[in-house]
């Protein structure tokens, strides 16, 4: 024991991997082994009655590619850009709105934006489906009530709600990131802008801009991954119509008893994800550079 | 430039930086009402006193009446509960010492162990559920249900779910207590040594007592993401166990109703009451920090 004892004294490399023993034990055997198996899954072949048959395929991911699956990923590609996109335009301002307060009113601002952002999940998309169903939605009952349309308008069961339920949930994500690179802006880079006589737009696009890119960049990445992958938002929102690569795999799992090719399914997501995160900083690095 | 042209121009330059200024503001306001106007709503129709939750048909607390008979939603709350308690504290003590490792030590395999934490953050929620789901599947353990009395309740929670929770906490955790850690002065630990303190005296007098507030914010996020998780939960329990959200989405799958409304509010409130702990705590922290500069 005692010689235990100093031998951990003189190793620290040691002393850190006895503290993280616990972490790594439960992470390699319930997250990386998880990962491993699945992956071994996706090149198997399903069993009859479920469960899978022990036989190297790549059929799995070569039905990826059929055209109704590959639609599919294409339409939640395009959701998710969509809502990126759209949390961009609403985001953007909101953060400036706060970033331009005064001190202490920007605590209880960020504050309020987090409020509903701790809000369960569900909870937030519930609250849409409540407003947006066709028939008995608030917003439709509402306007037909007092008589501005005579037909309800098509706003549940379709892309355009899976994407307010989207925009709705991760706007904080988008907001907070950028808002914090705004916060940060030194405003004496500002009025040296201003007294060489540039133009507000101008000074958006020359200083502001190119300054808060980290924070947009941060923000896009927190949004567009987890719509990408969204699975509640379009199983509560799409109407059992619209759907998303999220529900096509769970569908594999709940309904069409289909392991390997639902583990074939989330392993092209989550290499889209990778893909995409990689050309977004890319993309983004490469303009920063030029705006500098 | 006359004298009068210039003054114009200038009554011009602040008219428009107020309608500037007044339109900003609007915007503020309209986008602080999308954020809330749905939840909002959403309250007001669990009080309603119809089955409808767009017409409003007066003031009635019958949906959480009803919400209070519901076996199902009472047995799914304490279930809620029961996981987020043992997940939580679990994932606290094996994210903080997997913290102090990341943060106080550099060794061999840091930057894989960088990965591995950071990788349940990042992966999407339903990869990981179908992850777990065969992976409890394979190894045939985790389904089996643990039996526990709580607080009167008979419970029987699958540990695969609670397996799961602590899976996706260790990581939240560790990046809150790293923060804290990073943050901390470590001249107070230097000087605890210096008076001959022995290392485990010196971690327990000084540096937890420091990390506390770390710990607590990283428990309170836990806890939140632990009752607030649907998807992994959904996929990991196996049939015929709910924790509230879970059931929360059973029943919206059967059908709109003020009901739902009702258990809505309800998690609301909760949330609410967990932003206000973490609050009165983060005002502790901060006067933690003041005192400690005051030493």
């Amino acid at each position: 024991m005692k010689r235990l004892l100093t031998l951990l004294r003189k190793r620290p490399s040691l002393q850190a991997w006895l503290l993280l023993l616990p972490a790594a034990f439960w992470l390699f055997v319930f997250f990386i082994a998880p990962l491993g198996i699945v992956l071994i899954y996706s090149f198997l072949e399903r069993g009859t009655y479920g469960g899978v048959v022990w036989h190297f395929t790549l059929d799995n991911y070569r039905r990826t590619f059929d055209p109704l699956y590959l639609n599919t990923f294409l339409r939640s590609f395009y959701i998710a850009a969509v809502t990126t996109v759209v949390t961009l335009l609403l985001g953007y301002p909101l953060a400036y709105y706060i970033a331009s307060r005064p001190p202490k009113r920007r605590g209880t601002l960020v504050l309020a934006l987090m409020i509903p952002f701790w809000t369960n999940f569900l909870v937030r998309t519930y609250a849409w489906l409540t407003m947006l169903r066709t028939h008995t939605g608030l917003i439709n009952v509402t306007l037909m009530s007092l008589g501005i349309i005579h037909k309800p308008l098509p706003l549940f069961g379709n892309d355009f709600a899976i994407v307010i339920g989207l925009v709705y949930g991760w706007l904080p994500d988008m907001v907070l990131p950028i808002y914090a690179t705004l916060e940060r802006l030194d405003p004496s880079l500002l009025e040296a802008a201003m007294d060489l006589y540039a133009s507000g737009p101008k000074v958006f696009r020359k200083v502001i801009w190119p300054l808060s890119l980290p924070g947009v960049v941060a923000g896009s990445m927190l949004v567009f991954i987890p719509s990408l992958g969204a699975f509640v938002t379009p199983a509560i929102l799409g109407g059992g119509k619209a759907l998303m690569i999220g529900n096509i795999i769970s569908n594999q799992f709940l309904a069409a008893h289909d392991w390997p090719f639902g583990a074939a399914l989330s392993f092209v997501m989550m290499a889209v994800m990778l893909v995409a995160t990689l050309v977004y900083f890319r993309i983004t690095s490469g303009e920063e550079r030029r705006q500098l | 430039m006359t004298v009068r042209a210039s003054s114009r121009r200038s009554n011009l330059a602040r008219l428009k930086k107020r309608l500037a200024e007044f339109s900003f503001t609007t915007y503020g306001v309209l986008g602080y009402l999308f954020l809330y106007l749905p939840i909002i709503i959403l309250v007001v129709f669990s009080f309603n006193d119809s089955r409808s939750t767009a017409l409003w048909a007066g003031f009635s607390t019958r949906w959480y009446v009803a919400m209070a008979h519901d076996h199902q939603i009472i047995l799914s709350l304490w279930n809620s509960l029961f996981v987020a308690m043992v997940s939580t504290t679990l994932a606290v003590i094996i994210g903080t010492l997997a913290a102090l490792a990341m943060e106080r030590y550099r060794f061999w395999g840091k930057l894989m162990m960088d990965a591995v934490l950071y990788l349940p953050i990042i992966i999407p929620d339903i990869a990981m559920a179908i992850m777990l789901l065969i992976f409890f599947d394979v190894s045939g353990i985790g389904f089996e249900p643990w039996r526990v009395n709580f607080f009167g309740v008979h419970l029987a929670v699958p540990y695969s779910v609670i397996i799961g929770h602590v899976a996706f906490n260790i990581s939240f955790v560790a990046v809150v207590v790293r923060a804290r850690l990073a943050q901390m002065d470590q001249v107070l630990e230097e000087a605890a040594q210096d008076l001959y303190a022995d290392p485990w005296r010196t971690f327990w007098r000084v540096t937890f007592p420091m990390l506390l507030p770390g710990i607590l914010g990283g428990a309170l996020l836990a806890f939140t993401l632990s009752m607030d998780d649907f998807v992994i939960t959904f996929f990991t329990s196996g049939a015929g166990f709910n924790t509230l959200p879970v059931r929360v989405f059973g029943m919206i799958k059967k059908g709109v109703t003020p009901k739902i409304n009702a258990v809505s509010t309800l998690m609301l409130l909760f949330s609410l009451m967990l932003v206000a702990i973490s609050l009165i705590l983060s005002r502790g922290g901060e006067e933690d920090t003041s005192t400690n500069i005051v030493l």
